[in-house]
């Protein structure tokens, strides 16, 4: 049966996924609070896995939150700290328990994160979790051993239009392509008219693309992330937009240029939906689709 | 191909003779020696720190590569000064240290840490080129390891860390997917590259790995 969210990208509809980060520790009441508040104003929910290699409840926990709740997940899934056995369990686990979309991802290198001693373990890309995820649809686990009981997930992946160079992201992205990624969602993007480039090289391969928005909380957060965060280009204009404003309306223009940006998209037609990542600001998701117009 | 080491500090290295005052001190004539840390001047200055130290050295010598068999001449011919010490103080590498424990019985204690094997790309600096996979990719990569030179030792393309040809991990180093890349593409092979590569085999040969030549 196909997922909520696979639905909701086939019905040809403008598509709103967004995310909540679980927690580090065992107090879930905030990450229940933002699932209970984007559940049923956007079509899936991403939990996210040990983001930024920073150890903590995990996506498996999150998504089956989200479940319970009564929201459509989408489980993000890292191959830093499982090899393929544990992979493979935990989407045992998951689709047994009703989770049905899967986000595959390389993951952050661990000395970025908190635990900076830990093996990263790398043993799967993300493209050949992709592929497993298929394999394992089929019947089959990774080992060619039959499965009693097969899985079946929306599988989608991620890509960077904004990266330098691009070309090799866009051989990767093709890649992930054939591996039957049904879905993409890409990191921030700001700058439409590259967006636009980019998208009509997604056009030709069919894939449907899920544009990043992060929202912009600050000026500095701005300046932080491009010259920090790898295939994150916040254009000048925006960062002078923001500055101009005193510092306690700025997440007030960042919500703004997230809706704008958002409204821009879908106007225009130039990609399936939109994945917004408040980055923390998640109790202004819905000020963000207010002001898209949605 | 050489044995990549750095000095352990001497807080370390006194942590490991512990309880053992007479220190017999080997060091090797090749790879330790090429990095400056237990060729023959190494060997002499430590054998002055442990002096200051308080410790005894009952002898030392510098064997001419401690990893192959000439080490059991080397000790043979040191043998009573060996017997003499309570510990040997290996400054050759991790396979020195195996080596040096075949014989005498007495035991080794390394005075380095043994990081990589590596080539001397330019004068003094050593970058690590072969992990020793045993599934050579590089006729496919243009000759550049992403086993090795990509932190994740992705290889189907680069992650999403990569910046402007460098890496998440350190801006100073290079996305090794994006040197694959150039090659490539300077070659006119960008065709590899869109190849699917399959989940590598960790267990190609079983561990500890070992071939008989015929």
């Amino acid at each position: 049966m196909a997922s909520r969210f696979k639905e909701a990208l086939n019905s040809g509809k403008f598509v709103i996924t967004s995310e909540v980060a679980p927690p580090k520790g065992t107090n879930l009441e905030k990450m229940f609070h933002h699932i209970d508040l984007l559940k049923d104003i956007v079509d899936a929910v991403n939990v996210t896995d040990h983001q930024s290699s920073v150890m903590r409840y995990p996506s498996l926990g999150g998504c089956l939150a989200v479940k319970e709740r009564g929201g459509e997940a989408i489980m993000q899934m890292t191959c830093r700290d499982r090899n393929r056995m544990a992979l493979e369990a935990d989407l045992l686990f998951a689709y047994s328990r009703g989770i049905g979309n899967i986000l595959c991802l390389t993951g952050d290198a661990v000395p970025v994160g908190d635990h900076k001693d830990a093996k990263g373990v790398f043993d799967l890309d993300s493209l050949q979790l992709l592929k497993a995820i298929r394999q394992m649809a089929s019947g089959e686990d990774l080992g060619g051993n039959k499965l009693d009981g097969a899985v079946e997930f929306c599988a989608g992946a991620i890509v960077t239009p904004e990266a330098r160079p691009i070309e090799p992201q866009l051989i990767k992205f093709e890649k992930k392509v054939e591996a039957g990624a049904e879905f993409f969602q890409t990191q921030a993007i700001y700058d439409l008219e590259n967006f636009a480039d980019f998208m009509v090289h997604a056009r030709k391969l069919k894939a449907k693309v899920l544009a990043g928005i992060v929202l912009l909380s600050s000026a500095r957060m701005a300046k932080y992330m491009t010259e920090n965060v790898p295939g994150i280009f916040v254009p000048p204009d925006f960062i002078d937009e923001l500055s101009k404003v005193p510092k306690e309306q700025m997440l007030a223009k960042g919500i703004e240029i997230a809706g704008r940006t958002i409204a821009a998209l879908k106007k225009e037609a130039l990609c399936d939906g939109v994945h917004i990542m408040a980055i923390g600001k998640e109790e202004v998701v819905p000020d963000i689709l207010a002001a898209a117009g949605l | 191909m050489k044995s990549i080491t750095r000095q352990k500090t001497i807080e370390e290295i006194q942590q490991g003779l512990k309880g053992l005052d007479r220190i017999f001190i080997i060091g090797c004539g090749t790879c330790t020696t090429m990095t400056k840390t237990g060729g023959i001047d190494q060997v002499t200055e430590m054998k002055q720190k442990l002096q200051d130290l308080g410790k005894r050295i009952t002898g030392w010598t510098v064997i001419p590569t401690a990893c192959d068999d000439m080490t059991e001449a080397a000790m043979k011919e040191n043998e009573q000064f060996i017997r003499s010490a309570d510990v040997i103080l290996s400054m050759a590498c991790a396979l020195g240290v195996h080596r040096m424990s075949l014989y005498i019985g007495k035991p080794v204690i390394p005075a380095v840490d043994t990081l990589f094997i590596g080539v001397e790309e330019t004068p003094g600096f050593f970058r690590e080129a072969c992990t020793q996979c045993g599934q050579c990719l590089l006729g496919e990569t243009g000759g550049v390891c992403p086993v090795t030179a990509c932190h994740k030792g992705l290889v189907n393309g680069p992650c999403g860390g990569t910046n402007n040809g460098k890496c998440e991990v350190d801006k100073e180093k290079d996305c090794a997917w994006t040197l694959i890349y150039n090659r490539l593409k300077e070659q006119g092979r960008l065709d590899l590259m869109r190849r699917y590569q399959p989940p590598r085999n960790h267990h190609i040969a079983l561990k500890p790995r070992s071939v008989r030549i015929q």
